[in-house]
């Protein structure tokens, strides 16, 4: 009848099969025959939770240089190459998932314009060139031209290349790096909004999916966009302050309080959904409710709601100084950072799942409303669990490297020429 | 040029005698090069008009009506749907299938379509406690506001001139979007090319005069294929006799596969 082989990749078609034979089993109630096979898997679960972490660890570090907020100013660095080593894997999950990815640039070279997801890779290309190079480099170039000077070997070649040319540290120039920096972090916040809020627009723009189609999508993936962001660079930050042993608290209590802001406006949003899906009882309702208490119930309702949101909500507004300097449980600082470090893991589960519910979420229930499927979860192969993970590391991986090429750290950034590279 | 010579000489015989036939065939590919480049000139033109059999696409607008009354769930159309389209046989690939409903009297609505209805139906245990029951065969509605064309990121899947949505398994990359914007399970990945796969009203079929497979095989004339809106067509006349409904109208995809008789439990 057909070959029995994947086209291109050489893989049998029976271990799928198995696996959609074992998922018709596992079936309630009607789905269209199409609908056995779940399209969208784990892999489709990383984008969009990468793409956040990029947008929410940029947002923050705009705060610094927008909004003057002082205090979070030692994770200013960090945060900006922790946005950029999880930008340069975001696009691997998609690729890796397409049937035909050899032919992934035909998006750049005939894109269809009406198509939401023709524009990932300009508003990509956009945000990798446009704002985060850029303004890293604008943001490292002083800094670059002192290191090479005082430099000797590999180390020295890599940050005069990186300079690229540009070697004058004239109060002029470094005036105008300044000016640059601003420029490109007030055109960088719109454009991670674009970013992820463009994430959230393929999802809410499927007018077919009762459970995506909602105005709300983006916004709603904005918001715990600058949750999981902030969370990550305070697990970083806390991280490498500890190894370093130059932690500091101000800056972390501060993290954990926007922690907490954005973790209100993304829980208000997320109950406004509920509660508009919920009033409206549109033709979906019972299949969604179902899928909600049958299928979601430990990813939504535990994870996603109360491990991942109630729970950090109630400690960050216990500890972290939210209204005012202090928060209204003092606690001494080993504690508190305990606390945040657990808030902040919490709230990384919280928002995978969060991912994890729309995506996975979004296909467990037929679009004939009648019925709900099973997503069965692949360990080895390019969809796996183990290849998930390694795209997880990944990020962290290049992040190490990105740490030890531009040192983040204050210290380190030096001013007058007087030691050399100490190492970090 | 010289080194070709030395390798000619040292040529066994039989194959020296091969060497004239060489230079006569390059003599007449020159020759024949006017024709090469009329045939280059005329290909677009000809596939224009399709397989060359003077098919004009903008003369047709297609689209299908089903008699829900008519349907006796006989599955015949699946399965001829698969032989014509070379369709994995698997029960999760589908580019029409027929759905059975079962209104109980107590208001409930039982769906199944067990290998998309290619081996018939279970007979029901008992006629009790069943209100009515009627077959739908469902297709690709070939939309004229299609969700697919629009979300497909290199525009592989595109309508035609004659108002079939196609997919360009050439083109195609395979990320499946448009799978999940089509509203009514009309797509899937093909296991063995990764790429879309729908109904295309057997395009291959139509164009040289024919109906489509499932409409051909159909024992009881459920399926009408036609032309929308012209005025000798079997489909016009069809529309005209029946209250026609179409699946999920308010999504506003305006479908082109046309119900009649059907009812409103139908999703």
């Amino acid at each position: 009848m057909y070959k029995s082989t994947i086209r291109g990749t050489g893989l049998a078609v029976e271990p799928l099969n198995e696996q959609l034979y074992a998922v018709l089993q596992a079936v309630q109630g009607y789905i269209y025959p199409n609908e056995v096979e779940l399209q969208w898997g784990l892999l489709i679960v990383l984008y969009p939770y990468l793409t956040g972490l990029v947008a929410g660890a940029f947002i923050l570090a705009s705060l610094e240089k927008v909004f003057n907020v002082k205090e979070i100013e030692p994770t200013y660095r960090l945060a900006m190459l922790t946005a950029l080593a999880f930008l340069l894997v975001a696009p691997l999950p998609l690729q890796l998932h397409l049937g035909h990815p050899e032919r992934s640039f035909e998006i750049f070279l005939t894109p269809n314009l009406h198509s939401a997801m023709a524009m990932f890779g300009f508003v990509y290309a956009w945000y990798l060139m446009v704002v985060l190079l850029l303004e890293i480099w604008f943001d490292y170039r002083k800094d670059l031209v002192l290191w090479a000077r005082q430099e000797r070997g590999l180390r020295k070649w890599i940050h005069l290349a990186l300079t690229l040319g540009a070697t004058d540290i004239s109060e002029r120039a470094v005036a105008f790096d300044r000016k640059a920096v601003r420029v490109v972090t007030l055109i960088g916040i719109p454009s991670a909004f674009l970013l992820h809020g463009y994430v959230g627009f393929i999802f809410g723009s499927v007018k077919a999916n009762p459970w995506w189609s909602s105005v709300l999508i983006p916004i709603v993936f904005l918001f715990s966009a600058m949750v999981s962001g902030i969370a990550l660079v305070l697990v970083l930050y806390l991280f490498t302050g500890l190894v370093r042993r130059s932690l500091d608290m101000a800056c972390l209590d501060k993290l954990a309080a926007f922690l907490f802001y954005a973790l209100v406006v993304d829980f208000s949003l997320e109950i406004l959904d509920f509660i508009h899906r919920l009033y409206e009882a549109e033709e979906s309702i019972s299949i969604l409710s179902q899928l909600i208490s049958n299928r979601l119930f430990l990813s939504l309702v535990v994870l996603q709601a109360l491990l991942g949101t109630v729970l950090p909500l109630a400690c960050l507004l216990l500890v972290s100084p939210v209204f005012t300097g202090r928060g209204i449980l003092q606690l001494p600082g080993e504690l508190r950072r305990l606390l945040y470090l657990g808030c902040a893991v919490l709230i990384q589960v919280g928002i995978f799942s969060t991912r994890w519910n729309v995506v996975i979420g979004g296909q467990l229930f037929s679009k004939s409303l009648r019925g709900l499927t099973v997503y069965k979860m692949e360990l080895l192969g390019m969809e796996g669990f183990f290849m998930s993970v390694l795209l997880l590391l990944l990020p962290l991986g290049i992040l190490y490297v990105l740490v030890k090429i531009l040192p983040p750290w204050k210290e380190e950034a030096v001013t007058a020429p007087s030691v050399g590279y100490a190492g970090d | 040029m010289s080194a070709e010579e030395t390798h000619q000489s040292k040529l066994p015989p039989a194959q020296e005698e091969d060497a004239p036939d060489r230079r006569e065939f390059l003599k007449q590919c020159l020759l024949a090069s006017p024709l090469l480049v009329a045939v280059v000139r005329i290909a677009p033109t000809e596939a224009e008009g399709a397989q060359g059999n003077g098919y004009q696409p903008e003369e047709h607008h297609y689209g299908m009506g089903i008699d829900v009354n008519k349907c006796i769930g006989c599955g015949r159309c699946a399965d001829a749907c698969k032989t014509e389209n070379d369709v994995p046989r698997e029960p999760f690939y589908f580019r029409t299938w027929v759905e059975r409903y079962i209104i109980t009297t107590e208001g409930q609505t039982q769906v199944t379509s067990p290998n998309g209805g290619i081996e018939g139906f279970p007979t029901p245990a008992s006629e009790r406690g069943i209100l009515r029951t009627f077959f739908v065969p469902k297709l690709c509605n070939h939309c004229a506001n299609p969700p697919c064309v629009q979300v497909c990121p290199v525009g592989a899947t595109f309508i035609t001139r004659d108002g079939v949505v196609l997919v360009d398994t050439d083109y195609c990359i395979g990320c499946r979007y448009c799978i999940q914007a089509c509203p009514y399970g009309a797509r899937f990945l093909h296991p063995t090319t990764r790429t879309a796969e729908k109904c295309t009203f057997c395009y291959h079929r139509v164009v040289n005069g024919k109906v489509p497979a499932c409409v051909e095989v159909c024992p009881t004339g459920a399926r009408i294929f036609g032309e929308v809106g012209a005025q000798s067509s079997p489909l016009n006349r069809f529309t005209r006799f029946n209250t026609i409904q179409v699946l999920k109208s308010h999504l506003n995809t305006e479908p082109k596969v046309y119900y009649a008789n059907m009812d409103g439990e139908v999703r």
